[in-house]
């Protein structure tokens, strides 16, 4: 991989994760280390949204946060949770108020599937708005999660056909460990969870070289994995760490 | 940095031959800067091998080892629960053979006794010991040993070198269970790439007894690498866990065999 390569981190998270402390869990730690391997923007969501109700409060934060202490390159992501009451107004605060152009939706932990009648209204607002919509399949491995609280993957098969609301939803798949069949121009997928022998490659050929993107999930995951993986795949890295995103962020053609 | 691999399975690479799955598996350790390796299982098909199964599994990984002897040690595999099969086949390929190693999977749990002739033997051959173990949220396999069953074992056996497989996987627990037996290292492979692992497991346990090992083809080599790459320690911690650890405790053996690094 060329050394001047630059990278769009589409997959970080701030704040705590809820059964640990991580190393970089402070924001201006994780600013360095991604500073520190020419990241030059990094699409962050919050590990509060899991489990707090009051996601007003988190967006909030995200944003505040990216701003004091994002070093130029944080960009806050926000969560909506379609089964909330009065959602449509955490969705327009998201775009309007906090100019975010990214939304991550956890699904398994806010309990709907992608196949419910409000994930899809949620669909159709986000592609009236032109947010890019984020779906952590996971968050851990299941057979670490805490035995107290063991959620299962997110369902990805409904993407295929949410793929379809209109060429205006963006949908990227975040946390993915899986080789789906989908080839859709507006779905994309990060390779943070992408393993074995040839992981990306697999990857690229099941949905498409131009809709794979880096993904570390730092800071749950040492952020050395993706920047890793990149180059054991041998495959193009200017389009894995950096394209790639800006075509699914509309920056490029 | 030099790098040893203590935890990789050539059949995952997809040659039609050992020969060519090596093949494949080295060319993509060069690109990963990863020196030596250790292998063993021919696929990961058979959890309670016959002693048919096993010999079929150790002529394949005898293959590997003996077309790629500068680049790998192969580790013999043995069940429980055919310990003569087991004892032959350590017989086979470590005393009579080239392989270095002995490992031990999911077929019977490492706290029942019935495996103490398999660790006296690997013992007395000077063999790494590995153990497969892992601490699942929704249960283990039926024999398959968790760190507290590694915990019995190596109870019983102090003065013998074992390595815990994975750390548990839940490696926060796995850590912890295996705090109080200075015999056993733990193997960083396997898991996903959770950041803060190699720092718990260097501060409870030092880095003397912590060894990288990705489980490629399972995984990828990256994202075990960035288990050390990325952790917040000191280099020489981790150039101990990259290979001095793991080359400590081979060198009685390839002395034995009179191989030289
Ligand atoms: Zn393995």
């Amino acid at each position: 991989m060329n050394a001047r390569q630059v990278i769009l981190d589409t997959n970080v998270s701030l704040s705590r994760y809820p059964f640990r402390r991580l190393p970089l869990d402070e924001t201006p730690k994780l600013v360095a280390k991604l500073k520190q391997h020419k990241v030059t923007r990094a699409l962050a969501g919050s590990f509060d949204a899991m489990l707090h109700h009051d996601l007003g409060a988190v967006n909030e934060r995200t944003a505040r946060e990216c701003k004091e202490y994002g070093g130029g390159i944080l960009a806050p992501v926000g969560c909506v949770d379609p089964t909330q009451p009065d959602w449509r107004e955490e969705l327009r605060r998201c775009h309007e108020a906090y100019r975010m152009t990214a939304i991550r939706l956890h699904p398994n932990y806010h309990g709907y599937t992608l196949a419910d009648s409000a994930a899809r209204e949620l669909f159709a607002d986000a592609a009236r708005r032109k947010l890019l919509v984020q779906i952590p399949l996971e968050m851990e491995d299941e057979r670490t999660l805490h035995p107290r609280l063991k959620v299962a993957p997110v369902d990805w098969r409904p993407c295929a056909e949410l793929a379809a609301v209109g060429p205006t939803l963006r949908l990227q798949i975040l946390n993915c460990r899986l080789f789906p069949a989908i080839k859709a121009k507006n779905v994309w997928f990060d390779f943070s969870m992408t393993e074995g022998v040839h992981g990306i490659r697999r990857l690229t050929d099941s949905v498409g070289t131009s809709q794979v993107v880096f993904g570390s999930h730092a800071p749950f995951y040492y952020w050395e994995s993706a920047l890793l993986k990149v180059t054991e795949s041998g495959l193009d890295a200017a389009a894995l760490c950096e394209t790639n995103a800006r075509r699914m962020l509309g920056e490029l053609p | 940095m030099t790098i040893w691999d203590l935890h990789c399975h050539p059949a995952s690479f997809g040659g039609r031959t050992p020969e060519e799955s090596m093949a494949e598996l080295v060319k993509l350790a060069d690109r990963m800067g990863v020196e030596r390796l250790c292998i063993y299982l021919s696929t990961l098909a058979h959890t309670d091998p016959t002693a048919d199964q096993l010999r079929q599994h150790n002529d394949y990984i005898l293959r590997c080892v003996n077309h790629f002897a500068h680049r790998v040690f192969g580790f013999v595999y043995v069940n429980p629960n055919h310990v003569q099969a087991s004892l032959d086949e350590i017989n086979r390929c470590v005393r009579d053979g080239p392989m270095t190693g002995i490992k031990l999977w999911v077929a019977r749990r490492c706290n029942d006794a019935a495996i103490d002739p398999i660790i006296e033997r690997a013992a007395a051959l000077k063999a790494v010991i590995f153990q497969h173990t892992w601490l699942k949220t929704g249960g283990n396999l039926p024999g398959e040993s968790s760190p507290m069953d590694m915990a019995v074992l190596a109870a019983r056996f102090p003065n013998v070198p074992l390595i815990c497989g994975h750390t548990g996987g839940n490696w926060e627990i796995g850590v912890r269970a295996m705090r109080p037996f200075p015999n056993v290292s733990v193997d960083l492979a396997g898991s996903d790439p959770t950041a803060g692992f190699t720092e718990m497991a260097v501060r409870e346990l030092g880095a003397r007894r912590v060894i990288y090992g990705s489980d490629t083809g399972g995984r990828s080599f990256s994202s075990q690498l960035a288990k050390v790459h990325g952790a917040a320690i000191p280099d020489e911690a981790r150039q101990r866990i990259f290979s001095e650890n793991l080359k400590e405790m081979m060198l009685p053996i390839l002395r034995a065999k009179g191989v030289r690094l």
